[in-house]
């Protein structure tokens, strides 16, 4: 299979795109962090009803990986994403952040369900970009970044504006800070949102479709940025995507599901290029087709 | 006529209560709206049945019927109330049961992205609640509200009959001593309409605001969308 790039053929820069004057890479994106946790699933089983989404999942992602999950629509990649942000609850298993429990605490020697204390020290650790933006429309674009930062990380009103200027310049939206997010293209609102989640410095960035929802032209913009933030931090990345161009500029390793089941994994130059399951090549043909 | 229009400082007084009550009643009425609206959408069964307890009973319940009964019968086992105080706590209860179907539908109808948007900003249950929830749900909640406050203040012509001087009861008092009916009925029809006036503008501005906190530019009322109006006053429209 030749490489598959299904990004826009056309990336000229588009009023979509960073400004050129932006510095981009290492000195904008976050300082660099090496305490990125890593991610294990243990015998994760999610239902929903008598539907059994996740049977028994185990896998791991290193500190500081990046990992694209491809598949099937079904397969369960948005509900594994959904997991460790903890907007669904585990059916079974474990799911662990560095070598600490996300879904159970310790209690004594043995784990119990987490309470909603264990999940707010946990979700300390993530950020989640999501496929619809989800930009608060009750506020203007500074205080959809600064409100968390305030009213969760306690930050004072000005290291809050700091942080979300220098996150806004990043992105490449500096003159947009007191714009409504209606007012805003697709791809602008997309670049808010991840700075939005960027401003509660998570350590693992959940990336769901963020650039499915967009028209084609925007869609390079947004792929820019997160390659700049892949780049210039560290963080542990776990990423759904269809852009198999992008998934193979970001990501370290592919993890090919099915049906709740890692079917296969690999580099993504081995993935693309030579899949080895007959599932794989299916699904990238799909992909490529449509 | 002239009769009638002598009397005006009696009409004013009537308007003032009138006011009053539409005042202490719709301050009751969304404070009950809110708490029981909240209640509606816990997760907590026990909040939700309570949620529907109050709204069934009180919807179900006339207003007058319930004036009578905390003016005339509970004074009989021992509470007491005054009659404007029994006014307005009929009016609130009554008005509060539609106004928490407002607020339940409202908090219902705010995307469920929404708010897992903010618990992956991490924010603490309640904060998810003050920030980003509830503002949303004010947008949709005003028109609706807008409807049942001016219900109310029509249904504070029912406190006649419980002795207060409001402007209906001052009207009749004036139609007794002048015989004037046409002209006095004229005249507190046009005041109600008044006061029902102003408050649509009071609803106005509250609606324009919320729809510069949400960036919708020009107001387009028929814009909004409407949830749980459950006033059936949807023809008071101005
Ligand atoms: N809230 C829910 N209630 C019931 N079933 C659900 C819910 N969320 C997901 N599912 C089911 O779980 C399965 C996995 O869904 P999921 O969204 O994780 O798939 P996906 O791999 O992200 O697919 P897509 O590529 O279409 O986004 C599907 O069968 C879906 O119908
Ligand atoms: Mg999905």
């Amino acid at each position: 299979m030749p490489p598959t790039d299904t990004a826009p053929a056309t990336p000229e820069e588009s009023s979509e795109n960073v400004p050129a004057g932006t510095a981009r890479g290492a000195p904008d994106v976050p300082p660099q962090r090496t305490d990125a946790p890593g991610i294990r699933f243990e015998k994760v089983v999610k239902r929903f009803g008598r539907n059994v989404v996740l049977r028994e999942l185990d896998f791991e992602v290193a500190p500081g990986e990046r990992v694209t999950l491809i598949g099937p629509s079904g397969s369960g990649k948005t509900t594994i994403l959904r997991l460790l942000m903890t907007l669904e609850k585990v059916d079974g298993g474990v799911i662990w952040i560095g070598d600490r429990p996300l879904s159970h605490m310790r209690r004594g020697d043995r784990l119990v369900p987490a309470n909603e204390k264990h999940l707010h020290e946990m979700r300390k650790q993530v950020g989640m970009v999501f496929q619809q933006f989800n930009l608060f429309p009750n506020m203007n674009v500074l205080r959809n970044l600064t409100e968390a930062p305030m009213r969760v990380l306690g930050l004072s009103k000005d290291e809050a504006v700091e942080r979300a200027r220098r996150l806004l310049d990043m992105v490449g939206l500096a003159d947009k800070i007191d714009a409504h997010p209606s007012q805003l293209s697709g791809g602008q609102q997309q670049r808010v949102a991840i700075a939005r989640a960027l401003a509660m410095e998570p350590k693992v960035l959940l990336l769901d479709e963020v650039t499915s929802a967009l028209d084609p032209e925007l869609v390079v913009g947004v792929q820019d940025l997160l390659r700049d933030i892949a780049r210039g931090s560290d963080l542990t990345m776990l990423c759904v995507t269809h852009e198999m161009g992008f998934a193979r500029d970001i990501s370290d390793r592919v993890l090919m599901f099915d049906q709740g089941q890692i079917v296969e994994e690999g580099p993504p130059e081995r993935i693309f290029e030579e899949p080895a399951e007959q599932r794989t090549r299916d699904f990238l043909q799909a992909v490529l087709a449509s | 006529m002239s009769d009638v229009l002598e009397a005006y400082p009696q009409l004013l007084r009537g308007a003032w209560i009138t006011v009053q009550l539409t005042v202490y009643g719709s301050a009751l009425a969304l404070a009950l709206a809110l708490a029981f609206g909240l209640a509606g959408t816990s997760r907590h069964v026990a909040l939700r049945a309570l949620n529907r307890v109050y709204v069934e009973f009180f919807r179900g319940t006339a207003t007058l019927v319930l004036m009578y009964w905390l003016f005339y019968a509970l004074p009989l086992v021992g509470f007491r109330f005054t009659p404007m105080a029994a006014a307005v706590l009929s009016l609130g209860l009554n008005v509060g049961a539609y106004g928490a179907e407002v607020v339940r539908g409202a908090l219902n109808a705010v995307p469920k992205a929404q708010y897992e948007a903010a618990i992956a900003l991490n924010f603490r249950p309640w904060q998810r609640l003050v920030r980003v929830t509830l503002p949303q749900a004010v947008a949709l909640m005003l028109p609706p509200f807008g409807n049942l406050i001016i219900e109310l203040m029509k249904g504070t012509a029912l406190v006649s009959l419980i002795t207060i001087g409001d402007l209906t009861f001052r009207a009749q008092q004036i139609r007794a001593s002048t015989g004037e009916t046409t002209a006095t009925f004229l005249v507190i029809l046009v005041m109600y309409f008044v006061i029902a006036q102003l408050l649509q503008l009071a609803v106005r501005y509250a609606e324009r605001r919320v729809d510069r906190m949400l960036g919708r530019r020009p107001v387009r009322r028929d814009a909004l969308p409407r949830t749980a109006d459950a006033s059936g006053a949807g023809a008071v429209k101005g």
